[in-house]
């Protein structure tokens, strides 16, 4: 794998830094549409911005990529507001709403590209590749138009920064403070609507969704700050997008979107797993950390419970006593590692706690006294 | 003219929109619409693996592996939301991308010489389906009558079995659990039928009318109805027509014929959404307009009866006034006397407006409501 072809391989550049554009823009409006509970979105547009730009190519006879674009987003506004319109209007919820806007846009503009199709015009090849993404088609001039859209895009995002984060946590106290609430959301989704239109040509239809779930989901997974989610969420676009167009530039045929999609599941399934404070295995390693603890407290409590029944809190007991006191598993277990942290040692009378373990079980000893006592004040209070 | 193999199609056509109109009511009242996209997609997974095992695309096996590929992206975005660590949309947005990949890309690896891109998943070819035939109980039809009667037949005869349970699970699933039928298993068995009715579906029309024929016809019935029974006939019928119709709208203008299923789908959704009685756009425009006319009338007799008897009644109660007291133009208040008066609440006596013993009436009991 030779990296400098990076900088020196026209078509390997342009689809990485197509993807990295692609990345990082749609990796920031992930987090904003995976908090407003609108991942979906991006599957409905990506699907509903086809009849647009079969429509734009059949009124200009062009096939450049603005004005594709402009379709697209026409299409899919219009596909925005209708979703709008019927569940607002009626009993029908967002997922059928939804589905009906994805499937019969998506229909209609199948149904206009096979007419084109069949109208035999040499200029609309490549028409279709535009839905199912074709990174290796992108040309730098095309590279050019993502960027400057994708700086759009950022910049409009810092502009209403405050708003969008505002709409997104808190809906019904954006409208209180008297924000313009419907415009501010006609926007950001406008917003989405653009990046999924750039995206498509580069990872297809279908792949488009992932990008505006993904990124988004994976980074709520290693923060409770927005700013920083936001941030990381545009890290992990970036970073699969680079990431899937460098491994399906270097081996042949494996095509560009799926991969990248690919590799942004795997940063999902990390994420998931092994951040901190909300991954499930840090979850499972703390369930694990406090069981124990709870473990060793009921054997000091105990084993010093007893001693002091003989008038020594360092006499010794036989693991039989321990185990006949305490009717629960792993006694042995917790006794070793209780003896490697110098907490109790074997004797040939059995158990006995060493002083340092003593304080510790008087330690624990006091805290539940402390919580009893605060639970029968509670008790007696109420 | 009708010839035989367009029949043909059109039944097929039908087959598959009865079919899957069915399970397609359950998904919209259940809210789940957008499985029907996810599992669409990961049909194509199924069959991809299938692939690799049989090595025969015409293999029924590959049903079976399609339709487990169905239950796996139902239980991956289970698997996703037990982790309480993301919504509902998100853990399918999730799944059906990740194995969409996988299967795009096992094709351009391994088997990029067979017949299955994803142009085709997404469209099928209707078109071909009177050229593949098999013969059965000696009548020599397409295969796609054979397959998709097979699965319309499946559905119906599930959804008379398990009628009561599907809509108590689907209106009250607290219920429903505490009577005992587990929510998980309607859940799964539904979307098990769902998976299976995509698979064959596909094959013919592509995923995308597969996701149009389950949502929109449900979606247009369920404006037009209360009841499940008539929600489920209306959305067949709304499905077969958009079936039958879409084929003469390809033919008529010669595109794509799922496309124009599709699209026509969409038609009567938009028709159901403007015109439904009761909960159409239209009908509850009239609505509206019509209480809003009504409580300016009562609004008009009410203000009468006050003044009524008072020192300030021929000032009060003449035309004039009220576009000035209730803030009305000159020609709803025109209006609004005009239909009190025709409707026999008042009489006009030069300028002054006077009650009549029912209008008295009516405002009494708008004031004591």
């Amino acid at each position: 794998m030779d990296l400098t072809l990076i900088f020196t391989d026209y078509t390997i550049r342009n689809v990485t830094l197509g993807a990295l554009v692609l990345g990082i823009v749609s990796g920031t409006l992930s987090a904003f549409a995976v908090l407003r509970k609108q991942s979906l979105l991006g599957d409905a547009m990506s699907h509903a911005a086809l009849p647009g730009i079969v429509i734009a190519f059949l009124l200009t006879g062009q096939r450049s990529l603005p004005v594709l674009l402009f379709g697209a987003m026409i299409a899919g506004w219009l596909g925005t507001l209708f979703m709008l319109l019927v569940t607002s209007q009626t009993r029908i919820k967002q997922d059928a709403a939804q589905g009906v806007v994805l499937a019969v846009f998506f229909g209609f503009g199948m149904a206009l590209l096979s007419w084109v199709l069949r109208q035999n015009n040499a200029q609309h090849a490549g028409l279709d590749s535009f839905l199912f993404g074709k990174a290796a088609a992108t040309v730098a001039s095309d590279v050019r138009v993502m960027a400057i859209i994708g700086l759009i895009v950022l910049a409009l995002v810092a502009l209403f920064w405050k708003e969008f984060k505002l709409i997104s946590f808190d809906h019904g106290y954006a409208t209180t403070l008297g924000l313009p609430v419907g415009r501010l959301d006609v926007l950001l989704t406008t917003l989405i609507v653009v990046v999924v239109v750039v995206g498509l040509q580069m990872v297809g239809v279908v792949l488009m969704s992932a990008m505006l779930v993904a990124p988004g989901v994976a980074a709520r997974q290693w923060t409770n700050r927005f700013g920083l989610m936001v941030v990381l969420s545009a890290g992990f676009g970036a970073l699969a997008g680079v990431g899937g167009a460098l491994i399906s530039s270097f081996e042949a045929r494996l095509p560009t979107g799926p991969v990248i999609v690919l590799f942004v599941s795997a940063i999902v399934a990390v994420s998931l797993l092994f951040a901190p404070q909300r991954g499930i295995v840090w979850e499972a390693v703390q369930r694990y950390r406090s069981a124990r603890r709870l473990r060793e407290a009921a054997v000091l409590e105990m084993l010093y419970g007893m001693a002091i029944q003989h008038g020594d809190p360092l006499h010794p007991h036989s693991l039989a006593s321990l185990r006949a006191g305490l009717s629960r598993e792993g006694v042995r277990y917790t006794l070793d590692h209780l003896e490697a942290n110098g907490m109790v040692k074997q004797t040939e009378n059995g158990w006995a706690l060493t002083p340092e373990g003593v304080a510790k079980a008087r330690q624990f000893l006091r805290a539940s006294e402390g919580e009893q006592a605060h639970r029968y004040s509670a008790e007696v209070l109420s | 003219m009708i010839n035989q193999a367009q029949i043909e199609i059109m039944l097929v056509a039908s087959l598959v929109a009865a079919a899957c109109a069915l399970p397609g009511v359950f998904l919209v009242l259940r809210r789940v619409a957008l499985m029907s996209d996810a599992i669409s997609h990961t049909v194509l997974f199924g069959i991809v693996i299938g692939f690799l095992f049989v090595r025969d695309i015409h293999s029924p096996w590959l049903i079976l592996f399609a339709a487990a590929a169905g239950v796996l992206t139902v239980s991956l975005t289970e698997l996703l939301l037990r982790t309480r660590r993301m919504g509902e949309d998100a853990a399918i947005g999730l799944v059906f991308p990740a194995l969409f990949s996988i299967a795009v890309i096992i094709i351009t690896r391994d088997f990029s010489s067979i017949h299955i891109d994803t142009d085709a998943v997404l469209l099928g070819e209707l078109a071909f389906a009177p050229f593949n035939r098999a013969v059965f109980l000696g009548a020599n039809l397409p295969k796609g009558v054979w397959i998709m009667g097979a699965i319309l037949l499946i559905n119906l005869v599930l959804l008379i079995l398990f009628y009561k349970e599907l809509k108590l699970a689907t209106f009250d699933s607290a219920l429903a659990a505490a009577l005992g039928f587990s929510p998980a298993l309607i859940h799964y068995g539904l979307m098990a039928s769902v998976s299976v009715t995509a698979v064959g579906a596909f094959d013919h029309v592509g995923s995308i009318l597969v996701i149009a024929l389950m949502i929109a016809p449900s979606a247009a019935a369920y404006l037009l109805t209360d009841r499940l029974s008539r929600m489920l006939v209306i959305s067949v019928v709304i499905a077969v027509a958009s079936a039958i119709g879409g084929y003469y709208a390809a033919r008529l203008l010669n595109v794509n014929i799922s496309g124009a299923m599709a699209s026509i789908t969409g038609v009567f959704f938009v028709a159901a959404l403007i015109f439904a009685p009761e909960r159409g756009l239209l009908a509850r425009a009239i609505q509206r307009r019509r209480r809003s006319l009504r409580f300016a009338e009562e609004m008009l007799l009410v203000h009468l009866n006050r003044h009524e008897n008072t020192a300030d009644a021929a000032t009060e109660n003449t035309l004039h006034h009220l576009v000035d007291e209730l803030n009305w133009t000159p020609t709803f208040a025109q209006s609004t006397v005009q239909r009190a008066s025709q409707h026999g609440f008042l009489q006009r006596q030069n300028g002054s407006l006077n009650l009549t013993d029912s209008g008295r009436q009516v405002a009494q009991r708008a004031l004591s409501r």
